[in-house]
């Protein structure tokens, strides 16, 4: 297995620099969708909160995958030619931040609604009162599930094997084709993969008992 | 140009239909025998038993925290080099299966860690053994609790077959290929069509679990 590991280094390095580019993008870029369509979803506007709420259960309700492939295939067809790492990576974005925004949501909530009408009687706009007082209340309580989602997204991230987005998953598949040291090579991807996620994962189990 | 009469030909829907049915049986299949593995390791984990329950903690974390992908793959590619050789559509159940389970395990413990240490405390006081009050007392009152987080798992397993179109598993998102693979006009329509049934099928399932939570408080 070391010598599968040494021989194929620089595959495995790209395709890990891959994976975690790709999150790292996708989980910037979500939490800025998502965050603005969770407000979406609790603004006073009516029309505005349905919009939110479409948007939010049609993207918790398809298949990552079939996101992925519906902009791998059709953004080239009609708008610009892409690589299968924008894609996936565009494809994870839209897919996260539905369930980034349900997150976000769920904290907004849990702050006291009399943080808000304070801010209100004060003389601050909503979006104000939202931005000053509410959200950054909020975010304590979401980054638990925020990290969780992070790492739901790092391994979501293997979707960019499918658009030869050249992440982990994609290098592991071609070492395994190329050398035949299919159980080893999915060991050593498994293995990087860990890398990313276990840390995050047990530091928000600490955090969580923490807040609790 | 999309052509969306010919891409809904009663022979196209139907053949998606059929990967739909697909698609559900191996999600039903997958969550029922994950539900009990998982209800295993997960009392297993909650129990505390010396060794056993660090063990099989660890066990539960690394795959829980590895890609679904990573996993469909190992089981149709890595295994036969073990000498089982199983087919596609086991080999997708098998792999669902060992991840579900430990997503599932992690549920059942933190809905058992929910309800009122008191309870079991009182169970044994009346004279119950531990499996007793465990199986009369803390479960149903775990599981009532555990019912939201269980259906949304059962949603993202619902998805996650998906990914067994990777290893030519006959469900919905292969058969979607097939379809469009015919002609690129195709593409959009079937798209939209593949979403719509994902979509009516999950939705369904989280407006129950909305019911059943409504129901219960």
């Amino acid at each position: 297995m070391i010598h599968l590991l040494t021989s194929n280094w620089s595959a495995f390095i790209s395709g890990f620099g891959w994976t975690l580019l790709s999150s790292i993008l996708a989980l910037f870029f979500s939490l800025i969708i998502g965050s603005l369509f969770a407000i979406l979803e609790v603004v006073p506007n009516k029309a505005l909160r349905i919009i939110g709420n479409v948007y939010v259960e049609i993207f918790r309700n398809i298949p990552l995958l079939v996101i992925t492939m519906f902009f791998y295939l059709v953004i080239p067809l009609y708008i610009v030619k892409i690589n299968g790492f924008t894609a996936g990576t565009i494809g994870l974005t839209i897919y996260t931040s539905a369930f980034i925004a349900e997150t976000v949501r769920a904290g907004i909530n849990s702050v006291d609604p009399g943080q808000m009408e304070a801010a209100r009687s004060q003389g601050m706009t909503f979006w104000k009162a939202m931005r000053y007082i509410v959200l950054p209340q909020a975010f304590k309580y979401v980054i638990p599930p925020l990290g969780n989602q992070f790492v739901n997204l790092v391994k979501n991230s293997s979707v960019l094997a499918f658009v030869a987005g050249f992440d982990l998953m994609y290098q592991g598949n071609a070492i395994a084709s190329q050398t035949f040291e299919t159980v080893n090579t999915y060991v050593i991807v498994g293995i990087f993969y860990l890398i990313i996620t276990l840390p995050i994962s047990y530091y928000m189990q600490h955090l969580e008992k923490k807040l609790a | 140009m999309q052509n969306w009469i010919d891409a809904y030909s009663w022979i196209n829907i139907r053949f998606l239909l059929q990967g739909l049915w697909i698609t559900i049986l191996i999600s039903v299949i997958s969550v029922i025998l994950s539900f009990i593995i998982g209800s295993v390791l997960g009392i297993i984990r909650y129990a505390k038993i010396p060794y056993l329950s660090r063990i099989i903690g660890f066990i539960i974390d690394v795959i829980r925290n590895l890609p679904l992908l990573l996993i469909i793959f190992f089981v149709y590619f890595g295994l036969p080099a073990f000498g089982f050789k199983p087919d596609t559509i086991p080999a997708a159940i098998l792999a669902m299966t060992v991840f579900e389970s430990m997503m599932i395990a992690e549920i059942i413990r933190s809905g058992i860690n929910a309800v009122d240490i008191g309870q079991m405390e009182a169970s044994r006081a009346m004279g119950m053994n531990l499996a007793q009050a465990m199986w009369h007392i803390v479960l149903p009152q775990a599981y009532k609790k555990m019912i939201p987080a269980l259906v949304s798992q059962f949603i993202s397993l619902i998805k996650d077959t998906s990914l067994a179109t990777i290893i030519v598993v006959p469900e919905l998102m292969q058969h979607g290929q097939v379809v469009y693979g015919q002609d690129p006009n195709y593409i959009i329509p079937v798209f939209v069509a593949m979403a719509i049934m994902y979509f009516v099928v999950c939705y369904a399932l989280s407006l129950l679990s909305k019911f059943i939570d409504r129901r219960m408080a």
